[in-house]
């Protein structure tokens, strides 16, 4: 079955993203929701059913129903790593694709900043094995391989760091809106070699919401509905650190998902006007380009270094700030990606506004670079 | 007859410089530098990479005698998991020596009598000690940390086992009662002149009148070495030459190495003994053990040599470092972790003796043993292969996020000589001199003590 053309985005909504020490989750996911029903003019009693990304702030379909009062309907929480946001989205527009419902609600959230914890804290479910990983250190193993393989150095991940702080000023929910500099990201304390504290995306909380409806439903809710035209999801090992010839320069979870959206959206690299995808750390993006295909293996770096990824380049990557800028509350990061590919197609980004985008993509990263997720929008 | 057939030792790569000691508490420095294990070692991971270096692959032991007076363990064996890394079968003895500094002696004493009695043809004895010298005290300085193994069998290998005796003596110069964190030994002399001294001849000249050996006649003799000079006036009391006789005891590069001294001291002895070099062995404690042995001559294999233990090493920064190591100084918020004994009993062929498995089908070595193979999903069960102790750094982070006694945490992925890729972390190393492709070998150590109890796995070092 291809997805495409089955459904569409009515609305979308995302909070101020941020070290929100004085909100509480039920504030966040709250203000989400009700702009998004806002944006679609549409009543909370519309939604027939309801998917919910986040990793660990909140279990089961409860953790959306008791915010928003949602009850007596289905609610399914979607867990998978870092592309729990987009893997939520993915169910609900199958959900509706499938005709069982014609108006659903997906919500991605997480709230880190009340734990105290920097960043996720170590991870692994073995006692000894892996023991002490962090999320930056699985990324900073693939960078030293990738420089190793392609005699890259490390100045070639600043540049990702300094497009995304520059987009995240002209996007007023992104966590930051600062500017850095190449030096300023070269000389920043270490946190996994060779990423730097502005290789990494923040420790941020948010929730971002879209409303999913049948398109001929979509259509009589609004004239302008943002199409799925293509859903990819790959999951592979979540050890990639045992797997014997993992090559460790790409992600082949990001490449399968990512074949398979545009197969079913019947685009190509070549006719994206922008990508919103998982910069987690500056050299996932580098990986990021390559594994999407908008340039070769191993011309990631020259992909950003050339401007071929600025607003106004070839594919302009992340024009919301990305997850470096914009930050990555884990759950909400797949559906806030969907927000702003949504605001780019509806021409409504502002500063950073993409002209005449038609098609934009979205791609959420989940684990090692284990779980793959890739969708494709485009203009009804 | 029975000998020792194997030797090695495991000396701990860190060193604190006396003078590191001294200027810390504005004392007198004694002088060169002490052997530091670090922060994911014990004596028990002393005393098994000591008995790695032997080559235990090989023939296994019918039994394992660990010696040391710092058992990581209260209660519990030690000896057990020493077993279990080496993959002895389950038939093999396993028994703690400790409480006392010549347990190392007295677990080979007690080897060459499982041997002489026939109920074992080649005992493993593995010593390791960490002893923790109370801060601002001369122990402190004198204090280091080192592993050494013997294998023991029924033919002279390295040395023909000549004669034994054993003299039982209480006394109380040193000691350290349950409630006491660091020993202790009674001011002054006391100790020297009326244990150490007197027991010590007479454990000399015990074992040299069982068969008539004149004190002349031996090439070398080990005498434990609480301090560098101590050896010197007993040596000459029982009749040897101090410079020609005595082994040097490393106390300047390495510090009094506790238990396992004396057989650190036998190892270098016999690396450098030339064929029929009668050697004499001593171990002090309540009392004195001395063993006679006869060198054959045969050549040692030298990666686990004392001379090359004890030049490659790495100096600690600090006085504060080493407190942390030791746990001196005290973390409070660290955060609190599980562990799982379900899951580490469940696993110990994958994590002590390092199992991985091979696919019938597609021949690829993986770790963990997985149900279905990692490359082929081919679901018909896995082989068994041990997976090699060497291997090639394919890629790795140095990590100043996760909490340790010495950051940064060396993440690395490594490609095993044979097969199989582990994820293990780096230790012993110089973070900003790992590289890509550099040499490796693993060593067995402590990850943490999650869970109220010591957490034992692997790790790996620049070779």
């Amino acid at each position: 079955m291809n997805i495409r053309d089955r459904v569409a985005v009515v609305g979308v909504g995302c909070s101020k993203f941020g070290e929100h020490y004085d909100r509480s989750l039920e504030d966040l996911v709250v203000d989400a929701a009700f702009e998004a029903y806002r944006d679609a003019r549409i009543e909370s009693s519309r939604i027939e059913a309801a998917w919910v990304g986040t990793l660990e702030s909140g279990y089961s379909g409860t953790a959306l129903a008791d915010p928003l009062k949602l009850y007596d309907i289905p609610i399914t929480r979607v867990e998978n790593y870092c592309a729990s946001g987009m893997d939520a989205f993915r169910n609900a527009c199958m959900a509706v694709a499938a005709g069982m419902y014609e108006c659903v609600l997906v919500l991605g959230f997480e709230k880190l900043r009340d734990s105290g914890r920097r960043g996720l804290g170590t991870f692994g479910t073995h006692p000894v094995v892996g023991y002490g990983t962090t999320a930056p250190s699985l990324f900073a193993m693939a960078a030293n391989r990738y420089f190793k393989t392609y005699g890259v150095t490390k100045d070639a991940l600043a540049k990702v760091a300094v497009k995304n702080h520059h987009n995240g000023t002209m996007s007023p929910k992104a966590h930051f809106q600062m500017e850095v500099s190449e030096e300023q990201v070269l000389a920043a304390p270490l946190i996994c070699s060779p990423l730097g504290l502005f290789d990494c995306c923040p420790t941020t909380d948010g929730a971002a919401a879209a409303i999913v409806c049948r398109t001929d439903v979509a259509r009589s809710i609004r004239p302008d509905p943002i199409l799925v035209k293509g859903l990819g999801l790959a999951v592979t090992s979540g050890e990639p650190y045992l797997k014997p010839g993992f090559a460790y320069t790409g992600f082949p979870a990001t490449r399968r998902a990512a074949e398979s959206a545009y197969e079913q959206a019947g685009v190509t690299p070549k006719d994206l006007d922008l990508a919103e995808v998982h910069d987690c750390f500056t050299i996932t993006e580098i990986l990021n380009y390559e594994d999407l295909g908008l340039c070769a293996p191993g011309e990631g770096w020259r992909y950003v270094a050339e401007g071929r990824a600025s607003i106004g380049g070839e594919v302009p990557v992340n024009p919301s700030g990305g997850l470096k800028s914009f930050g990555h509350p884990i759950g909400a990061t797949g559906v806030r990606m969907i927000y702003e590919v949504c605001q780019q197609l509806w021409h409504k980004a502002g500063a950073r506004q993409v002209k005449d985008a038609e098609i934009g993509l979205a791609h959420n990263l989940g684990g090692p670079g284990a779980v793959g997720c890739v969708t494709v929008l485009a203009n009804a | 007859m029975a000998g020792i057939v194997g030797v090695a030792v495991s000396v701990p790569r860190y060193r604190l410089p006396r003078e590191v000691i001294a200027s810390e508490w504005g004392a007198t420095a004694a002088g060169g530098e002490k052997a530091v294990a670090n922060h994911d070692e014990d004596s028990l991971t002393l005393a098994v990479n000591a008995a790695l270096g032997l080559g235990v692959d090989g023939p296994p032991a019918d039994a394992v005698y660990f010696a040391t007076t710092t058992s990581p363990w209260a209660e519990k064996q030690a000896a057990a998991t020493i077993a279990a890394v080496l993959d002895l079968p389950p038939a093999a003895r396993t028994l703690d020596f400790t409480g006392t500094l010549r347990a190392g002696t007295s677990a080979m004493l007690a080897g060459l009598d499982a041997i002489a009695g026939g109920s074992a043809s080649r005992v493993l004895v593995a010593a390791g000690d960490c002893r923790i010298a109370e801060p601002d005290s001369p122990a402190e300085q004198s204090f280091g940390d080192a592993g050494a193994a013997l294998l023991l069998g029924c033919e002279a290998g390295l040395a023909e086992v000549v004669a034994t005796h054993s003299v039982a003596d209480e006394f109380v110069g040193t000691w350290r009662t349950q409630g006491q964190e660091f020993p202790r030994a009674f001011p002054g002399a006391f100790e020297t002149k009326f244990g150490y001294g007197r027991v010590i001849a007479e454990a000399v000249k015990g074992v040299l009148a069982k068969v008539r050996i004149e004190p002349r006649e031996l090439a070398t003799v080990v005498l434990p070495a609480p301090t560098p000079r101590a050896p010197q006036a007993v040596a000459k009391a029982a009749g040897l030459d101090p410079k020609r006789q005595l082994q040097e005891s490393f106390w300047t590069t390495l510090g009094d190495t506790g238990a396992v001294q004396p057989l650190l001291m036998l190892a270098a002895a016999l690396e450098r003994a030339k064929a029929g070099d009668l050697i004499l062995v001593v171990g002090y404690g309540d009392g004195a053990d001395a063993v006679v042995v006869r060198a054959t001559g045969a050549a040692i294999p030298a990666g686990h040599g004392v001379a090359r233990q004890i030049e490659v090493k790495r100096t600690l920064p600090s006085y504060g470092r080493y407190a942390r190591f030791r746990k001196l100084v005290r973390k409070e918020t660290v955060a609190t972790e599980s562990s799982s004994p379900v899951i580490l009993w469940r696993d110990r062929k994958q994590l002590l003796p390092l199992y991985g498995g091979r696919c019938a089908r597609c021949g690829t070595v993986q770790f963990p043993k997985h149900r279905v193979c990692v490359e082929c999903a081919d679901a018909n069960g896995l082989e068994e292969v041990r997976l090699a102790r060497r291997g090639r750094l394919f890629t790795f982070t140095n990590d100043y996020l996760t909490e340790s006694p010495d950051p940064p945490v060396t993440h690395a992925v490594v490609e095993l000589d044979g097969g199989g890729r582990l994820y293990v972390q780096l230790t012993d190393c110089e973070p900003e001199r790992v590289a890509i492709d550099m040499p490796l070998e693993l060593t067995f150590r402590k990850i943490h003590e999650h869970g109220g109890f010591n957490n034992y796995f692997w790790k790996a070092r620049p070779q």
